[in-house]
């Protein structure tokens, strides 16, 4: 018995320290990408389309973003555009690029820079604001800007999806902003500057990265903004006819 | 002991005699053909699933491993208890296998059974990178059969794992195509009526959950063996003959509940332990986990091996029949489940009092820890309905077998030979399951990976492990290394594990004897909740000089419990 126990013995120490020997040099930390924040990135396209509005006006619009980082801290570059096609000029094209972290389960703030540079007059602004998801599943988006002249302005976007199935879904989304003081040089007055209400029906043709739409855009200028607008001879009301898709990828 | 002793040495001996098994292995870059699409992806010996390696109880193996791919890869030897420095998870029991390298893992096989192996490198395993174990006794098996066959069990999506894993972070329901619909809101409507459906909603809308949180990966064909639902793979038997189907459930994220219409299974093995045979009509496999099972045809005709996936999004098929080319028919995809109240037990930024829909005593009633005292023959539902005690009290998983008869529980597994003396555990660690559906963020204890301090346990303890699901999600939890000792209620023979699903809601207690020195990985087996970030490095401090001496080296990491 005691003789089959020392075999055994010396036989497991042998082989034990053999891989022993290997392992006591270094330390085993774990170094491999599992123990390192997983980074991320990702672009989407909310909107990607064609309007054609009841004055025979067509434009190109976007509204997209591109994103890298960890669950902690993401940088995004946001950009949206109106092009006017028979102008051939941006009459809105506007980047921000901000840094995102979580506040709470469902939202995150969001900081940084904003630059509007369409065809006249550029702005800069600081941006802050939050993003997330409300309850009863809204999108919601909302930034407070600040222009290097110290105007002061908000806007908030909200989105909510319906799905009429799994692959066929309306969404409806509102965007509106407010202005704390008058910007005239680019017609924009105190109070309510405008809303933009919007409703699509997509189809997710590849994924959810090909979402191809149809859907009504109706824009409205309020307040000394409409008067503004007016003044300019341009429409304080507009319905677009939409085609266009969500991408993502 | 006497017996065992000449064994453990003639196998200790052998390598030095050079009798040892020897396996080679490459791990190469394949083409995988699910019938539905074709892949590239990761294989073993040029192909996936990799072969089938046999081991025989007490011999050394030697398993050469050559990565062929441009990337570093590993091998774990899913639920095989080994040494540490050859469990195979690149940073915690060795530093991977580079590309164009060789390794050699060597190892005494000290137990029986249906195992798997699998790399643990990136998402190499969801690409592919998976094959069987099946481990002969040493002994005679308390069962008998005349064949066997290997059910690998595998969900293959056409993303690659980086891929999938990106759009989860990007868009949470990004795979999830089972979502409730307008269309489903009308048939609540008419089934409980308008304001019942709409309180529903809110309820759940103010949660930001989604009833349909069931399966996080959706659009994959499901294979058996490599093989897709139109490929068919098909097993051959004589009518009369017992046959031993070892089901391995390898995929990344799916849950499947398994049956053979026309043919009643007889489990007599759970994760590679006998238990004590019980005949069930369906039975539900987590991912990572294997269950051997027994079934007698006696008719000269086709059965169909269905495997539907728990969220019902997709199936694998199979065929046993008396000669190639025979085919049953296949039934169809069941109602997608929907998650209930008691599947949110506990959940993160759930406001409690808001929970009208909610009965508290059930969340109570859900706590395992009370079914130590209980009869056990109260434990197997005698209404032969939706009824389970490892799932939250009308919780909206719980299973029920398509032809209204018995469906497997946790409950219904006894061990046939208590692997370890009963004794009092020595500390209780409590282990939340929780994550964030919407960020995609799933962590232990509230706590990612990345940020986690090591798991400290001491050799010889027995450690009574407690896990909570927090989550919406069922989590299958794997400890490598060492037995988890599932909490049935019945003492001695609670049924020995090596991963342990823990359902939405639910309380689960396990125990592990500390015999194995070293560092550990212990995780979610689902791939994407892994990476998420639900997992733990653990590490045994102590032991026998012999073994410890093997470990030291690489216990030096500052941490505490979790």
């Amino acid at each position: 018995m005691s003789r089959w126990t020392s075999l055994v013995g010396t036989a497991v120490l042998g082989l034990s320290v053999l891989p022993a020997v290997a392992s006591a040099q270094e330390r085993i930390q774990d170094t491999t990408e599992r123990k390192q924040a997983l980074k991320v990135w990702g672009a989407q396209f909310e909107e990607f389309e064609y309007r054609y509005s009841d004055d025979d006006e067509e434009l190109g619009v976007w509204s997209g973003d591109f994103f890298y980082g960890t669950d902690e801290l993401k940088g995004r570059w946001l950009t949206k555009g109106e092009y006017s096609i028979e102008e051939q000029a941006y009459e809105k094209l506007e980047n921000q690029l901000v840094a995102q972290t979580p506040v709470s389960d469902f939202f995150d703030a969001k900081a940084g820079l904003r630059f509007d540079t369409p065809e006249g007059p550029d702005r800069t602004y600081a941006v802050l604001g939050i993003t997330g998801l409300a309850p009863h599943w809204f999108e919601i988006d909302a930034n407070l800007y600040v222009s290097k002249d110290g105007d002061t302005s908000a806007e908030l976007d909200a989105e909510y999806e319906l799905l009429l199935s799994n692959h066929w879904i309306l969404a409806a989304a509102l965007d509106a902003s407010v202005a704390f003081s008058e910007d005239r040089e680019i017609g924009v007055g105190k109070g309510l500057v405008s809303t933009e209400t919007g409703i699509r029906l997509s189809y997710d043709l590849i994924d959810r990265s090909f979402s191809p739409y149809v859907g009504v855009v109706h824009e409205r200028k309020y307040g000394d903004t409409a008067d503004f607008a007016k003044a300019e001879g341009g429409n304080v009301e507009d319905w677009f006819a939409v085609v266009g898709a969500r991408l993502s990828f | 002991m006497r017996a065992n002793l000449p064994v453990m040495a003639l196998g200790l001996l052998l390598p030095v005699m050079g009798l040892a098994g020897e396996y080679n292995l490459t791990v190469d870059k394949v083409e995988i053909d699910t019938g539905n699409f074709e892949k590239a992806g990761i294989g073993y010996n040029g192909k996936s699933p990799g072969p089938v390696l046999r081991f025989k109880e007490g011999e050394e193996v030697e398993i050469n491993v050559t990565n062929n791919l441009d990337e570093m890869t590993s091998i774990h030897w899913h639920g095989l208890i080994l040494p540490f420095s050859q469990d195979g998870v690149p940073g915690i029991s060795f530093p991977g296998i580079q590309p164009g390298e060789t390794f050699t893992y060597k190892f005494p096989v000290v137990q029986a059974g249906t195992y798997w192996f699998h790399s643990h490198s990136g998402f190499q395993e969801p690409d592919g990178a998976y094959g069987a174990i099946v481990i002969e006794p040493e002994g005679r098996e308390p069962f008998r059969y005349n064949r066997e066959y290997v059910i690998q069990l595998t969900d293959k999506h056409p993303h690659s794992g980086n891929r999938i894993m990106r759009n989860l972070k990007m868009m949470p329901d990004y795979y999830n195509r089972e979502q409730q619909t307008v269309g489903e809101f009308f048939s609540d409507v008419s089934k409980n009526g308008f304001m019942n459906t709409m309180s529903d909603r809110l309820a759940w809308g103010d949660m930001r959950m989604m009833k349909a949180d069931v399966e996080d990966l959706q659009g994959f064909t499901a294979l058996i063996n490599g093989k897709g639902p139109e490929q068919n793979w098909t097993g051959i038997f004589e009518p009369g003959e017992r046959i031993r189907l070892r089901f391995i459930n390898s995929s990344a994220m799916t849950y499947f509940d398994v049956r053979i219409p026309g043919l009643n299974m007889t489990v007599v093995q759970a994760d590679g332990n006998n238990v004590q045979p019980v005949n069930v009509d369906e039975f539900r496999i987590g991912v990572a986990e294997t269950y051997d099972v027994i079934v007698r045809p006696r008719d000269e005709q086709a059965y169909t091996i269905f495997a539907e996936s728990m969220g019902r999004s997709g199936y694998a098929r199979a065929t046993l029949a008396p000669e190639e080319g025979m085919t049953a028919p296949v039934p169809g995809l069941r109602e997608p489940a929907r998650l209930t109240m008691a599947d949110m037990g506990g959940m993160h930024g759930m406001d409690h009092s808001d929970m009208s829909g909610m009965d508290q005593s059930n969340v109570e009633g859900m706590d395992h820890s009370s079914m130590a005292g209980m009869d056990h023959g109260s434990m197997v539902m005698s209404e032969g309905g939706a009824s389970d005690p490892f799932y939250a009290q009308g919780s909206g998983l719980v299973p029920t077998a398509a032809n209204g008869g018995k469906f497997l529980s946790y409950a219904d597994l006894k061990a046939q030979k208590p692997l370890y003396d009963e004794r009092e555990p020595t500390r209780e660690i409590e282990l939340r399951l929780t994550g964030n559906m919407e960020r995609y963020t799933w962590s232990i204890n509230g706590v990612k990976y990345e940020d986690a301090d090591p798991i400290r346990l001491q050799y010889g303890e027995r450690v009574r492990f407690k896990f909570v699901n927090e989550t919406m999600m069922t989590h299958p939890m794997h400890l490598h290394g060492m037995w988890s000792i599932v909490d049935v209620g019945a003492d001695q023979w609670n049924p020995v594990k090596h991963t342990v699903s823990v359902q939405p809601g639910t309380t689960v207690y396990m125990e592990t004897e500390v015999d194995a020195p070293g560092q550990w990985a212990f995780h979610c087996h689902l791939s994407y909740h892994a990476a998420a970030g639900m997992f733990r490095k653990v590490i045994v401090e102590g032991g026998p000089e012999t073994k410890q001496a093997a470990a030291e080296g690489a216990i030096s990491e500052e941490g505490g419990d979790v």
